[in-house]
């Protein structure tokens, strides 16, 4: 029984995400078609236009709108995006999302690695192979590894 | 290569792993010469810190020499003896560029997990679970250091390799708490914990010319060695009441600041302490934030209380109370090693600060296990275990 403790913060962490999601789903009727948005530590002539977009964003040119402007206080650009086309409630859904179904998850990863291109000049790679024992329980840290980059509150 | 893995709670291993690889451009890697035990450590083995893996290589506070770099790496070259942050920060967004280092916005290749768990994710920090970016920790023969230019130090001669290893966190972390807990001339500080990151702490604030340094904890070793190396004066708490013993000494008022350097797994010797514990062992709450509510009934009316110490998640019986009232200022963070480090190494160089005293133990990496086991049951007078893979 002892070894399933060390489970009992992940199941936690899992859990958090869950309902805090479920909170967000709850109170936000417009998730699917917010905007997704990051800040960069650039001006904005270094992000650049609707026309012209960072990579990896520009990848995903004709299926999303667009924004940039200043950010307040000297904090650099705000990049926002969002799909032309809302997401279907469906698909975001936790199981959908846990399932990599979610398309906002892709925009997501877009946004971040654009933002770290420009500020950093790379997107930073996980140590390769991530662990070296497959267990039940590193199964079910990895599932959220997965979808890590592709979550959170962007 | 040889490393030191989590393999499951209260469980490690030395295994045989694959060598690191450069990923990112901006990479080093660094052959191992030293790293040491760290009380965080004993969170992520005691299965405290969520998203470890089975295989997860730990460590994050190390000295060693550069045998690789990658293409876009300017300020370091093979041969170079350097520490290193434990935390790991881009050096170009905007947290960074505001020298709020363990915040960085590019470090941590997890940052759906910090967002769950916090609202907004830290930055990556080595061999500290996949939420704080699944990067393999330093104990190991070789490591992989990303964005090496900032968060990589090269050593002068004069500072030797055990010395230097306690810049890589526990110096930073100790200084940080005195430095944005706003220590200043003339003031009282008491500090929780002889810990490494406790004794460094106080030692902050002796430089940063506080009138009186007060540190606090159990261990007649750590006591001594704290009133020897670094100036301070101390209070044993199971042998008094360190409430009235702070009142006393300071003209009744409470310490301007209050720095906690003691953790989630704090010990005291009141029923707190049981009901701390029961309620952590249900999983009722995370972390044992017992130092804290000491820290914060014992400060001064509008004084300062730093949280040092690693907390995770959700704490009980939290004083929010005395802190509207007595008008107190809370503030805790990560480690900003990086806006520390350069002038740290000049004051070592300098004999302001010692470390060495801290190294109370050194075995090889062969051994690891039994130096965690030796730091976490403090015995021999263990302070810090050194762990060199190259004996």
């Amino acid at each position: 029984m002892k070894k399933l403790w060390w489970a009992v913060p992940v199941v936690a962490a899992g859990a958090a995400a869950v309902r805090r999601s479920r909170s967000a789903h709850r109170s936000d009727e417009r998730a699917g078609d917010r905007w997704l948005t990051v800040t960069i530590n650039r001006p904005p002539t270094d992000v650049g236009s609707e026309g012209k977009l960072p990579p990896p964003l520009d990848e995903l040119a004709e299926r999303i709108d667009v924004r940039i402007r200043p950010a307040p206080g000297d904090r650099g650009t705000e990049l926002a995006a969002r799909f032309t086309e809302p997401v279907p409630a469906a698909s975001t859904s936790v199981p959908a999302r846990l399932a990599g179904q979610d398309p906002r998850q892709e925009l997501r990863r877009a946004l971040r690695d654009a933002k770290s291109l420009l500020e950093a000049g790379e997107v930073l790679q996980p140590d390769a192979p991530p662990t070296t024992r497959p267990t039940a329980g590193g199964r079910l840290v990895e599932v959220f590894t997965r979808r890590s980059g592709g979550e959170g509150v962007l | 290569m040889k490393a030191l893995c989590w393999e499951g709670v209260n469980k490690l291993s030395v295994e045989q792993v694959p060598d690191p690889e450069l990923r990112n451009d901006q990479d080093v890697i660094v052959r191992l010469i030293a790293g040491t035990t760290c009380g965080s450590d004993l969170h992520l083995i005691g299965g405290y810190i969520p998203a470890m893996r089975a295989g997860d290589v730990i460590g994050h506070e190390f000295v060693g020499e550069v045998v690789e770099t990658g293409s876009a790496v300017r300020r370091h070259a093979v041969g170079d003896r350097v520490v290193v942050c434990s935390f790991v920060g881009c050096g170009r967004c905007w947290y960074c560029a505001n020298d709020l280092w363990s915040l960085c916005d590019n470090s941590n290749t997890n940052p759906g997990i910090g967002q769950a768990l916090f609202g907004y994710e830290s930055a990556g920090i080595f061999g500290y679970s996949h939420a704080m970016g699944g990067l393999r920790g330093s104990h190991a023969e070789y490591v992989r250091v990303p964005f090496a230019d900032y968060g990589a130090f090269k050593v002068p001669e004069g500072i030797d390799d055990t010395s230097a290893l306690f810049l890589s966190d526990s110096v930073p972390t100790g200084w940080m708490g005195a430095d944005l807990g706003g220590v200043k001339p003339g003031d009282v500080v008491a500090v929780w914990g002889c810990g490494a990151v406790g004794q460094m702490a106080a030692r902050a604030a002796v430089l940063k010319g506080a009138e009186r340094v007060i540190s606090i904890d159990r261990i007649p070793e750590r006591l001594a060695m704290t009133e020897r190396y670094v100036g301070a004066e101390t209070i044993d708490y199971t042998t008094t009441d360190v409430a009235a013993e702070l009142r006393e000494r300071t003209g009744g008022r409470g310490p301007d600041v209050c720095i906690e350097a003691v953790g989630m797994e704090a010990h005291s010797d009141g029923p707190m302490h049981l009901y701390d514990q029961a309620k952590q062992q249900l999983r009722l709450q995370t972390d044992r934030p017992t130092a804290v509510r000491q820290a914060v009934h014992a400060c001064r009316k509008a004084g300062t209380v730093f949280v040092l110490g690693v907390f995770a998640g959700a704490v009980d019986k939290f004083p929010l109370g005395a802190v509207i009232n007595k008008g107190l200022t809370v503030r805790g963070a990560q480690m900003h090693g990086q806006r520390y480090i350069p002038m740290l190494l000049e004051r070592m160089a300098a004999g302001e600060i010692r470390t060495s005293h801290l190294a109370t133990h050194t075995l090889p990496l062969d051994r690891a296990p039994t130096a965690y086991d030796m730091f976490k049951e403090k015995t021999d007078g263990c302070v810090r275990a050194v762990i060199r893979p190259q004996p």
